[in-house]
């Protein structure tokens, strides 16, 4: 139960299981974005839940052609927001009023309108730093070692390749029939990716 | 969808309105990648050698000066009453408002959905980060006794001290340096893809680590684009009012204070156009080499720029217009000290300084009004340069010509920078264009995955119509290249 939750988990952000065999799943290529958005949405429709897409950029509807919702990233901003609205509040209160009041030309101790600048920029701070780490939270990243890697061709998905990777932890899965399945979406080469574990422990 | 000249129904030649491409040359994926990475993977150019020699002996020329300041003291400047800011704190506002320019690039024009933006983003950003260091040195060293700039931020101490949150001295600690970190995140997370396509391309060991450590492991996963493209657009809605409240920060350390001249509620508005338009003119002054020495022409356009000078020329009007506006105000406030100050800056003895000021900032944009000469290279570096040296006056105004004549004639006084000063304004020069060219050498200087998102083929819809995107069929590039 745990485990398949933890599974789920990793699959949402790009990770796959491997099977015993080091079976990773079956890399698809496709010709352009047009090809790729078409496959994606085929994919999706013929029931494979534990698939990717691989472009040098985001491609353009692809989250609608994959099914997918919002991005959960608004949520971690939200809250570094409160954080730094809440703790630049309590520091200027707390060092003004109570820890070390001091009279400046007779002004209060401690008031709203001297304190909106912190307010505003630690607001923004923990907004931003929340942002940033829940992003790459998300997405599993820093993840240095991914099967894919073992893939030469895969290097080109950051210039102008595109992919599609199904992976062989779908329950649909089945080597010889989504291959085929695959080409008949229109791949241009189909490479099955094993998962040899990392060399350097990375 | 028009795809033809031809009207259908009338059968007559049709003009259809067509936008020029943001990319040109007719680029491939492949092709900007190879155009832009190159520059980091070929050997060192000894032009690249030549500008890093003269960048870092002035960086050099900085550590001294500052070596020398630190250990003598800040009596090694100008600096006497009653003029206690003299150049440090007009480098530290000129910087800060050159960075500025980087954020309003890649936040402010991303959320107006402005697509020329790709091209230049990544470089902005890059300067800004630069800009902002040179900005943050200044009030560091100007305190004096550098090794005691810690107290300006709130941490438990011995000392049972804590900083002052109603002085703006203290928001500006906070602005700058959470302005800095905000700029630098924003930076780094655009620049993880194209880190990724460093690392693919990568062909010895040491750099394929490097690289591959920087990207994360990055793959470009649509479960990945998805969080990073939402977390872009969040980053943009924070820094936009982030680069906003900087300038206007750093404009209540002036406004906040009696000093006729400075106690003024239009500084904050008036400072952060002056900041927007010192920043495209250094934007510009860097784009207008880069573009030339690495051959970027097709993706850094003549459109491109043609678009800075018309931002340049919008902020140089609304700062020519604030320049007014003070005169008026002071005028019209009938407090003497206000109407002398004003009458100070343009006709006192520092009237060499407004002049240069006003002929810069206000007079030279002007000419961006016709369009051959916004569109000239020549002409625009020029004018960039120039605005850069109006605006550093600007600040050299404000600062100075104020504090040499407040309320009291017998304080009055004439400052005049040291050697020391000059040297660590040209200095900070130094630290900022080492910083950029081991950029430009390191780093993809275009923002590879951005540039070709905007390309007409990243559309998947465009090959719903164009066959297998083999073939570019030119009139598909009608109505603003909307495919749909």
């Amino acid at each position: 139960m745990l485990k398949q939750l933890i599974s789920d988990i990793k699959a949402s952000m790009s990770i796959y299981d491997s099977r015993e065999d080091e079976s990773y799943g079956l890399l698809a290529e496709f010709a352009d974005p047009g090809a790729l958005y078409h496959a994606a949405h085929g994919v999706r429709k013929s029931g494979y839940r534990r698939y990717d897409t691989y472009s040098p950029f985001p491609v353009h509807g692809m989250d609608k052609a994959m099914g997918m919702g919002n991005s959960k990233v608004g949520y971690f901003t939200l809250a570094g927001g409160i954080f730094g609205f809440v703790l630049a509040y309590w520091l200027q209160w707390w060092t003004g009023l109570v820890d070390y009041p001091i009279n400046a030309s007779g002004k209060p101790f401690f008031s709203i309108e001297p304190s909106v600048p912190i307010l505003f920029e630690l607001t923004m701070l923990f907004a931003a730093f929340a942002t940033v780490s829940g992003m790459f939270y998300l997405n599993g990243l820093p993840r240095l070692y991914n099967p894919l890697f073992y893939s030469k061709d895969f290097r080109r998905v950051t210039d102008d390749a595109f992919f599609i990777l199904i992976s062989s932890s779908d329950s649909k899965f089945d080597a010889k029939k989504t291959a085929s399945f695959l080409t008949e979406l229109g791949a241009v080469s189909i490479e099955e990716i094993h998962d040899h574990g990392s060399a350097d422990g990375l | 969808m028009n795809t033809a000249n031809t009207d259908i129904a009338t059968g007559n030649y049709v003009e259809f309105h067509e936008d020029e491409p943001l990319v040109q040359g007719n680029l491939s994926f492949h092709e900007i990648t190879e155009l832009v990475s190159y520059h980091t993977e070929k050997k060192t150019p000894p032009a690249w050698w030549g500008a890093f020699g003269v960048a870092s002996t002035l960086l050099l020329v900085l550590v001294v000066m500052v070596a020398y300041m630190t250990w003598n003291g800040v009596g090694v400047w100008g600096l006497n009453n009653p003029v206690g800011w003299g150049f440090a704190i007009v480098n530290f506002v000129f910087w800060v408002g050159i960075g500025h320019a980087g954020t309003l690039i890649s936040a402010i024009l991303f959320l107006f959905r402005q697509q020329w933006r790709t091209a230049i983003n990544r470089s902005a950003e890059a300067m800004t980060l630069f800009a902002v260091m040179c900005a943050l040195l200044f009030p560091t060293i100007h305190v004096g006794r550098v090794w005691f700039i810690y107290w300006s931020l709130p941490y438990p101490n011995q000392m049972a001290m804590w900083p002052q949150f109603k002085s703006p001295l203290v928001w500006d600690a906070f602005a700058v340096s959470v302005y800095f970190m905000v700029s630098a995140m924003f930076w780094y997370v655009g620049l993880v893809p194209d880190l990724a396509t460093l690392r693919d391309r990568a062909t010895k060991k040491l750099r394929q680590k490097v690289f591959g450590l920087m990207a994360m492991g990055w793959t470009g996963a649509n479960r990945h684009w998805r969080n990073y493209e939402k977390s872009y657009l969040l980053l943009a809605a924070l820094a936009t009012p982030l680069v906003l409240s900087v300038h206007s920060v750093v404009s209540f350390d002036f406004a906040v204070s009696i000093v006729p001249g400075w106690h003024s509620t239009i500084f904050p508005p008036y400072f952060v156009s002056g900041a927007i338009f010192s920043g495209f003119a250094m934007v510009l002054t860097l784009m207008i080499v880069a573009r030339t020495v690495f051959g970027l022409q097709n993706i850094i356009t003549v459109n491109h720029l043609e678009k800075m000078n018309l931002i340049i020329l919008v902020t140089g009007s609304i700062v020519g217009f604030a320049y007014i506006t003070e005169f008026f105000i002071s005028w019209y406030s009938g407090v003497p000290y206000e109407q002398y100050a004003a009458s100070n800056r343009a006709f006192g003895p520092y009237a060499w300084a407004y002049w240069i000021m006003m002929s810069c900032n206000v007079v030279f944009p002007q000419f961006f009004w016709f369009k051959r000469l916004r569109r000239s290279i020549p002409f625009m570096f020029v004018i960039a340069i120039l605005v850069n040296v109006g605006m550093w006056f600007e600040r050299f105004v404000i600062v100075v010509i104020s504090l040499h004549r407040d309320y009291l004639p017998s304080a009055w006084d004439y400052y005049t920078p040291t050697l020391v000063d000059i040297l660590t304004l040209v200095g900070s020069f130094g630290l900022f264009f080492t910083f950029f060219l081991l950029f430009l050498r390191f780093f993809p200087m275009v923002a590879l995955s951005e540039v070709k998102a905007v390309l007409p083929q990243s559309n998947p819809h465009f090959y719903d119509h164009s066959g297998d995107g083999q073939v570019v069929d030119h009139d598909l590039a009608v109505n603003g290249g909307e495919i749909n």
